[in-house]
This record gives C-alpha cells, sequence and structure tokens, in this order.
C-alpha cells in the first residue's frame, strides 16, 4: 500500500472548496437547527438554488460574476420565503417533508430537458466562471503556492481565498447574530415557541428570518461549490443533505465552529476512505472490487452519522445538555 | 413581605348581586358570549363574564370545566367559535398571542413552559419588551443594544432574588425543580411589566414550603397595581388570597362572588360533587372537606 499518498490525499481534505463550501451549508444547517429548531432536510435545494442563479445569471443574463452571486443569494432568500410562509406556523416535522419534497422539485426542474437552453439540463452548466469574470478577477499570478499536500495552482488559490474570506464573513455574522438578544430569542423558539409568545414576541417572524440567514448560508456554499466546479443537477441531491447533516452533528449543532470543523472532518475523513477503501481492496483484504470499495464510504457514512445520533447528539463541540435529541 | 397575616380584601367589586355575569365597578376584561367546541364537546360557554381591575380573581371548577380552555381563548392561543371579549376597553378578537402579551395581558401555562436548555437568566431576559436587539439588523450593533441589555439584566436579577432563584441564574432552567420552574415562569412573565397576569394552576406541583412564598408573591402583583386572574384547585389558597371567585363548570360560569360566600353555594358544591368520578380522589377530598367546613360555620 502507497501510504505516502493516502496520507498526503487525506490531508489535502483538509483544505479544499469542497470542505469549504460544505462548511458554509453546514453554518446554514446550524442556524436552522441548531439554533432556532428548524427541521431543515432541504439544504441541497438552497446550495442548488445558489450554484444555478449564480450561473444562469452570468450565461443567460450576461451578469457580471458578483452579481450572479448575488442573484444566487436573493433565489435562496426567496427559496426561504416560499418554504416558511405555508410550513412555519405548522409543527416541525411539516418543514421537515415539505424542506425534502421542495429541494427535489428544485432538483427536478434544473434537470428537466423542458428548460436545457437555460440549465443545461443533465449537463449542468459550466463556463460561466470565465464569462462572468470570476477566473479573471483573481489576483494571483498564475504559479504554484503552497507546500506539501497543500500545494494548489493560481484558480484553485483564488476560489480558496474567495471561499475562505466568505466563510469568515458567515461564521462572524452567525455568531453575532447568535450572542445578541435577537439569538436568544431564537434559542427560547427552540425550547418551546409558544412560550416565547406568550412573552410576546412575533414567532413566525423570528423562524422566518432563521431560515432566510440559514438559507443565504447554503446558497452561499452552492456559489462556492460552482465556482470551482460545474454546477451539474447530479450534485445536489438528497444524499448530499445528508453530508451536511452528518458534518453539522459531527461538530455540534448548537454551535458556531462545530459545522465548520465538521465539516472538515467529514472531508479528510471521506479523503482517507476513498483512498484507503480501493487500496485495501486491491490488496485482497477487502473481499470486493475497487469501484465498489470506493462506494463502501459512504455506507461508512450512513453508519457513522446514525452512532453519532445514538450516542454524541451534541457533536463533538457541543455541550451535552445543549442539544440532544431526547428531551 | 408578609406572608402569614391576613391579606387585605379589595370589595365592592361587583355592582348588583353577585351572580353569573353581574357587572363590575371597574373591569379590566369583558367577556361576551366566548364558545368553543371541540367535536361535539362543548368546553367553554361563557355568556358574560367580567374581571374586576386590581383585584385577584380566582377561576375554580373540576377538572375539565374548560378553565385552560378559556384561558387559552383570552389570550389568542386558541381561538373561539363565537363571541368577542375586551381587554381595557380594547376587543381582543382576532389578534394574535404575542400582541395580547405586548398588551399587558401576560399568562402562564398549566404545564409548565421552561426553556430548558437556556439559563435562568436568560429565560429572564427574554421576557422583557421592546428590545433594540431582538431586531435582527440592530442585533449586529451591540453598541445599539448592550446598555439596555444590562438595564434587563439587573431588573431580571432583582426578581430572581425576590422568587428566591438568584443563586440558579447561571444554570439551564432544566435543572430547576418542578416548583422552581413554576416559580421561574412566573418571574419570567412579571419581566413583561404585565397588566393583567393570568396563572393557570401557579401552585400545583409546588412543594409547601414554596407554596407560602408564592402565595405571597401573587398578593404583590395586588399590591404593586397588576391584576390577577388564576385557576387553583387548592380551596386554601383561594380563601387566603382570591377577592372575587368565578366556578365553571361544562364551559359555564356558575358562580361568582367573594370567597367567603361563592364557596357555599349549592352550584358550586354541585359542580364538583358532579365531577366527582373523574377526578383525582384525594383532591376531591381535600375540597369536599373545605366546603363541608365553610358549610359548618
Ligand atoms: N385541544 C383540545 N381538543 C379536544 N378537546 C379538548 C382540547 N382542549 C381541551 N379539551 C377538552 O375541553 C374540556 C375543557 O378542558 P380544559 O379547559 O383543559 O379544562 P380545565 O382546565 O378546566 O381542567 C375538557 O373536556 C377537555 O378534554
Ligand atoms: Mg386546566
Amino acid at each position: 500500500m502507497d501510504w505516502g499518498t493516502i496520507i498526503n490525499n487525506t490531508l489535502a481534505g483538509l483544505l479544499t472548496p469542497t470542505t469549504i463550501a460544505f462548511a458554509l451549508a453546514a453554518l446554514g444547517l446550524a442556524m436552522h437547527f441548531g439554533f432556532a429548531g428548524l427541521l431543515n432536510f432541504g439544504i441541497a435545494g438552497f446550495m442548488a438554488i445558489g450554484a444555478y442563479g449564480y450561473a444562469i445569471s452570468v450565461l443567460t443574463f450576461g451578469f457580471p460574476w458578483w452579481g450572479g452571486m448575488i442573484v444566487g443569494i436573493i433565489g435562496s432568500i426567496l427559496f426561504a420565503i416560499l418554504l416558511g410562509v405555508p410550513t412555519l406556523r405548522l409543527r416541525g416535522d411539516y418543514l421537515a417533508i415539505v424542506t425534502i419534497a421542495a429541494a427535489e422539485i428544485v432538483r427536478l426542474l434544473f434537470l428537466t430537458t423542458a428548460f436545457t437552453d437555460v440549465t443545461g439540463s443533465a449537463d449542468g452548466l459550466f463556463g460561466y466562471n470565465n464569462a462572468g469574470g470570476f477566473t479573471s478577477a483573481n489576483p494571483f499570478p498564475p504559479g504554484s503556492y503552497g507546500w506539501g499536500p497543500w500545494t494548489y495552482n493560481s484558480e484553485t488559490l483564488w476560489v480558496l481565498t474567495f471561499g475562505l474570506g466568505v466563510l469568515a464573513v458567515c461564521v462572524w455574522f452567525l455568531w453575532a447574530l447568535m450572542r445578541s438578544p435577537w439569538g436568544r430569542v431564537i434559542k427560547g423558539i427552540r425550547e418551546d415557541e409558544e412560550a416565547i409568545r406568550a412573552l410576546g414576541k412575533n414567532v413566525f417572524a423570528y423562524k422566518l428570518q432563521a431560515l432566510i440567514i440559514g438559507g443565504i448560508f447554503g446558497g452561499m456554499g452552492g456559489i462556492i461549490y460552482a465556482a470551482f466546479a460545474n454546477v451539474s443537477p447530479g450534485v445536489y441531491v438528497t444524499s448530499i443533505t445528508f453530508f451536511i447533516w452528518t458534518s453539522l452533528l459531527l461538530g455540534g449543532a448548537a454551535t458556531i465552529w462545530g459545522p465548520v470543523i465538521g465539516a472538515v472532518i467529514f472531508w479528510t475523513l471521506q479523503a482517507f476512505l476513498s483512498n484507503i477503501l480501493p487500496e485495501l481492496a486491491l490488496a485482497g483484504i477487502l473481499p470486493v472490487s475497487g469501484t465498489q470499495a470506493a462506494t463502501l464510504r459512504f455506507v461508512l457514512v450512513g453508519i457513522g452519522l446514525m452512532l453519532l445520533v445514538i450516542y454524541r447528539p451534541q457533536g463533538i463541540f457541543g455541550d451535552k445538555r445543549e442539544l440532544t435529541f431526547v428531551k | 413581605m408578609s406572608n402569614n397575616d391576613s391579606p387585605i380584601k379589595s370589595t365592592g367589586l361587583h355592582i348588583g348581586e353577585a351572580a353569573p355575569g353581574c357587572k363590575k365597578t371597574d373591569p379590566m376584561l369583558i367577556i361576551d358570549h366566548v364558545k368553543k367546541s371541540f367535536g361535539g364537546l362543548t368546553a367553554v360557554d361563557v355568556e358574560h363574564l367580567e374581571i374586576p381591575k386590581n383585584a385577584i380573581t380566582a377561576l375554580i371548577g373540576p377538572n375539565g370545566a374548560g378553565k385552560t380552555t378559556l384561558f387559552n381563548l383570552l389570550t389568542g392561543f386558541d381561538t373561539p367559535d363565537t363571541g368577542e371579549w375586551a381587554f381595557l376597553g380594547t376587543s381582543l378578537s382576532g389578534v394574535p398571542s404575542y400582541k395580547v402579551a405586548q398588551m399587558g395581558q401576560v399568562r402562564t401555562f398549566q404545564l409548565t413552559k421552561a426553556l430548558s436548555l437556556l439559563t435562568v437568566l436568560d429565560n429572564m431576559k427574554l421576557g422583557a419588551k421592546n428590545q433594540v436587539g431582538e431586531s435582527i439588523f440592530r442585533a449586529l450593533f451591540p453598541r445599539s443594544w448592550r446598555k439596555q441589555d444590562a438595564e434587563i439584566e439587573l431588573k431580571a436579577i432583582e426578581l430572581l432574588k425576590r422568587f428566591k432563584l438568584d443563586t440558579k441564574q447561571a444554570d439551564f432552567a432544566a435543572s430547576l425543580s418542578g416548583g422552581q420552574r413554576k416559580l421561574l415562569e412566573m418571574a419570567r412573565a412579571l419581566m413583561t411589566d404585565p397588566v393583567l397576569v393570568m396563572l393557570d394552576e401557579p401552585m400545583a406541583g409546588v412543594n409547601p414550603a414554596l407554596t407560602q412564598s408564592l402565595l405571597g408573591h401573587v398578593l404583590d402583583l395586588k399590591k404593586e397595581g397588576m391584576t390577577v386572574l388564576f385557576v387553583e384547585h387548592d380551596m386554601h389558597m383561594v380563601r387566603h388570597i382570591a377577592d372575587w371567585v368565578v366556578v365553571m363548570a361544562e364551559g359555564k360560569v356558575v358562580a361568582e362572588g367573594p370567597p367567603e360566600t361563592v364557596m357555599n353555594e349549592q352550584a358550586v358544591i354541585d359542580a364538583y360533587l358532579g365531577a366527582h368520578q373523574d377526578t383525582d380522589l384525594g383532591v376531591v377530598t381535600g375540597r369536599i372537606s373545605i366546603i363541608d367546613q365553610e358549610k359548618d360555620k
């Protein structure tokens, strides 16, 4: 086994545009679920809308890259309102059902051939980073940067820098909100919304605000993902939602840094497993083929998610008392 | 606080004879034709009821009489099939619960709603009204809310001291005992600077040691100019602190009057005896003995 490559690839997983995109989406879920108690199982839909909003407005409407990104964010806000207005007055589980269905509808709308001219259908969209000028906005001259596993060309470095900047702003934003009296109301709603209503707070408005803020983070996650890769409908599937849930629960749902660190751990682990499992299969230790071994990691993710929820629902960084599923 | 002295009762609250639906000299809440059914069951059917201002009114009646449902209707937590009611002259029909609370009519719940995973202090601070930092935009600028938040904290700590919960302020509310949670819920309600405080079974599950101080707190509310409407099964408490008693049975107001007289009325005794089968025997026997004592006098 080539341990050198395995370790190198694993360490590289610590910092990639994908990790940053997932950290952003997990941060959105932290706002939704960890702090406000809103069960959103449609975070993939928010990411898709962010990504497509960016790509479509550049390719179809000729927006500059930053204009496209703003459209992506506005799209996420509208999606949050669309989901929230009919469901937030209902019991929490309804939101879960509606979000999971809505995310699928969004994905299928982008996938259907009816709008191929705009959405690219199954092929997705590409070339928007060049067309919108995101690539040429790169301040780093061509070359190789960093060292060891963290060696990047200037394009990747630009996406990483941009993504980290966005992530930093979002982390600050969430932190600033959650330490404020607004955050106190949000946590109160998570605990018992009737009690909060009895104290004279407009619970519906607060829940909608929380849904929008988390939705913006999710949309930003989609945009950062799109700034690095192509936009493809095959990405925004329900399993992505569960990867993000795993990242969130891994780090701790009701924490600021938990989702970020959870995403890092998740993708580092993914990188490790996707490297070591095929090697183990090759070496005859695992009785499966190389491709089967690579998919085995998703099975492991599922098992990991279950174990986490059962044995450590508060995550690695959460306070045991602050968030448990069994109340 | 003078818990052991007999509290000063407010009198002259009503006009004319003390009968169901009688007029009050200075009503705070006026209820008309409020009706609510669940399926075939009429839970509340109140023709007319006035709650006197700056007095302590007890709402009593056997389990299932519709007391909690009436509370829910009056505070906007449930909508009646018909009827209207006014709080200080303002109609509250169709007004959402949070606005009712903002107007100064605050309630607590029969099943205590402590915000378990918030600290006791945060529970309290949530009660304060008109907080600048509760607006999402201002929240981002601590300079706009720090000062107000500090004032709210002082007020919360003052109240916690009164309720003997100040040593618990940093603990999660989940760690409090059932009785302490009742106290916390009441203290939190007071943070809203209410005009009318509606307490749904404030003494249920509270141990005798705390009962005395809870009584004192309720009496203090009146002294501070607030109006109290509370649901209670403990007849000792009702007789001790209530200025006025409203008796409900099967959704209707069957009697009202000062505690000394109303508990002797045949309608009241019937209401309790009629509900005898489905209520907890211990509670019922307690009640009957009190009512019997009253009769013997
Ligand atoms: N949400 C509801 N759905 C159906 N029936 C209800 C509901 N709430 C209360 N009831 C019924 O209405 C009646 C009055 O209940 P409640 O107001 O809780 O009585 P109390 O507080 O006086 O004990 C009871 O018979 C109860 O079963
Ligand atoms: Mg009740």
